[in-house]
């Protein structure tokens, strides 16, 4: 008797290849055959050394720019929305209005737009900033701000660049425990890039470390720590075990 | 307490130039009637005021059209700044054919060309606006195009990989982040638009402050002359103090920005 399991998978890359014309040179080879699969309702981080093509591979999966090889399929919409690094929060919106910008550029009305965005406030930490501008808020509500963007547009995957990067020590912790929790309520997809080996061990279901240039994904760790994860998970002997697993392979 | 301590703050910063200018006005006043002792040389500023106070009606008369060729010339370059300059953002071609134009126009000498457009186009007030539009245009444009240009390249990431069409990119980007610099830009245009107005008028006009001025010199009124640069002067300063309530009103997002970098620099 046979039993097959069929894995559903939010976003699936194959064999994902990059590479740069230079003039006068051989190409710039940045992705050399990357696979990525990322099941849906897990954060799988993405951790690699500098260099290694992060944002290359960042560009091709947030539709910015087209493989030279390989393909991206997404569940769903086909899309995924995508947060990058810096909140990038338009300082003539309100927060409101710039929670909105992904429904408003996809067509939907304003006020239909700003119903669907105001129950998520409260949640992010933001309730009674509606009308604020971005310059009116600190770091870390600023990035708040810019992730309820990213939700807000309603896709499938969320793809984050190094959310919390810019971020004090203390308040990107403070994040990371925030974001810990409100997964756990909403079971979002979500494709973390990192270069926080704690932050990736902490947050995420699957990590997939990048080999230096060009890149592949050189090893995949499963993170079954259990959940919710909180402060105390931190201080875990699991936790500390995978952390120092998760070094070695990257050093 | 905050209102008080902005008319404090208010009152130190207007102080010195008042002062200054009131010792100037009393040096004049003295330097005219007890040493020049002729109107026709230099009137008192006592005799300009009365004398423009009681010409008050003719200098009015002659306000409203130079002020309505201001307005026209001003709607117009206004329109073609942002049509230009928008032409500019989407195309690299048309930004590489106009920009050197744009830069030759400003070098034509106005006082070459008043006279000029008056025999082509008669004393109508199409000379006039289309004066006023070209002393203007230049620096609203350039600001414009400048503004469009400094948008967030990766603002405009994040908007095109939300699915943003280019319209949309310009509407929600560079547009709202270009004003900043359209205000800079409609500062410097503003002050020579009445000016050119006012050439224009001199090089013929029926009705208009520059032709009132040329008739009053004409005629030795040098008291009607001061009057009525006064006048000139009190408009121009009107129209700079507006663009200032106008940026307040369109871009009110820009004082947080101040008041965040303030307390950031603190």
């Amino acid at each position: 008797m046979t039993t097959t399991t069929t894995v559903e998978y939010a976003l699936e890359a194959d064999g994902l290849v990059q590479q740069f014309a230079r003039p006068g040179q051989e190409p710039l080879r940045v992705l050399d055959g990357l696979d990525l699969r990322v099941r849906t309702g897990e954060i799988a981080a993405v951790i690699g050394p500098s260099g290694s093509g992060k944002s290359t591979l960042l560009n091709i999966l947030a539709g910015l720019d087209r493989p030279s090889g390989g393909e991206v399929r997404v569940g769903g919409s086909g899309a995924v929305a995508y947060m990058p690094q810096k909140d990038l929060l338009f300082p003539w919106r309100t927060i409101e209005d710039n929670a909105i910008l992904g429904l408003e550029v996809a067509g939907v009305k304003k006020k239909t737009a700003r119903e669907q965005v105001t129950p998520l406030f409260e949640e992010f930490g933001l309730g009674g900033f509606e009308y604020a501008y971005p310059a009116q808020l600190s770091g870390g509500m600023r990035q708040r701000a810019a992730l309820l963007r990213t939700v807000a547009m309603n896709r499938p995957v969320l793809l984050l660049d190094e959310p919390f990067g810019a971020l004090d020590a203390l308040t990107r912790t403070q994040m990371q425990l925030w974001l810990a929790e409100t997964w756990q309520r909403h079971g979002w997809t979500i494709v973390l890039v990192t270069h926080d080996i704690r932050e990736a061990v902490f947050l995420a279901d699957s990590v997939h470390v990048l080999s230096p240039r060009p890149a592949r994904v050189t090893r995949r760790f499963e993170i079954d720590l259990p959940r919710p994860r909180t402060a105390d998970t931190f201080a875990s002997p699991e936790f500390a075990r995978l952390e120092r697993e998760l070094l070695g392979a990257l050093v | 307490m905050n209102i008080a301590a902005n008319l404090a703050k208010s009152v130190r910063a207007a102080w010195p130039p008042v002062l200054l200018a009131a010792v100037l006005l009393v040096g004049w006043q003295l330097l005219a009637r007890d040493v020049i002792r002729n109107a026709e040389v230099l009137p008192t500023p006592t005799s300009v005021v009365s004398a423009g106070w009681n010409q008050r009606s003719a200098i009015w008369s002659n306000t409203l059209p130079t002020l309505r060729e201001t307005e026209l010339g001003f709607a117009l370059s206004f329109a073609l700044s942002w049509l230009i300059a928008g032409a500019m953002d989407f195309s690299a071609i048309v930004r590489r054919a106009v920009y050197p134009l744009l830069v030759t126009s400003q070098t034509v000498p106005v006082v070459a060309l008043a006279p000029m457009f008056v025999v082509v186009f008669g004393f109508t007030l199409l000379p006039k606006v289309l004066l006023v539009a070209l002393a203007t245009f230049f620096p609203l444009t350039a600001s414009l195009a400048e503004g469009f240009a400094t948008a967030d390249g990766e603002a405009s990431r994040l908007l095109r990989s939300m699915g943003a069409s280019r319209w949309q990119e310009f509407w929600r980007i560079r547009v709202p982040g270009a004003l900043p610099f359209f205000f800079t830009g409609l500062r410097v245009s503003i002050t020579y638009a009445i000016g050119g107005a006012i050439f224009a008028e001199y090089a013929g006009a029926e009705k208009g402050l520059g032709l009132y001025l040329n008739q009053m010199q004409q005629v030795f009124r040098l008291d009607l002359v001061f009057a009525t640069v006064i006048v000139i002067a009190a408009l121009s300063v009107a129209l700079f103090a507006s663009t200032y309530l106008l940026e307040r009103w369109l871009t009110p997002w820009r004082r947080y920005e101040r008041a965040d970098r303030e307390a950031n620099a603190a």
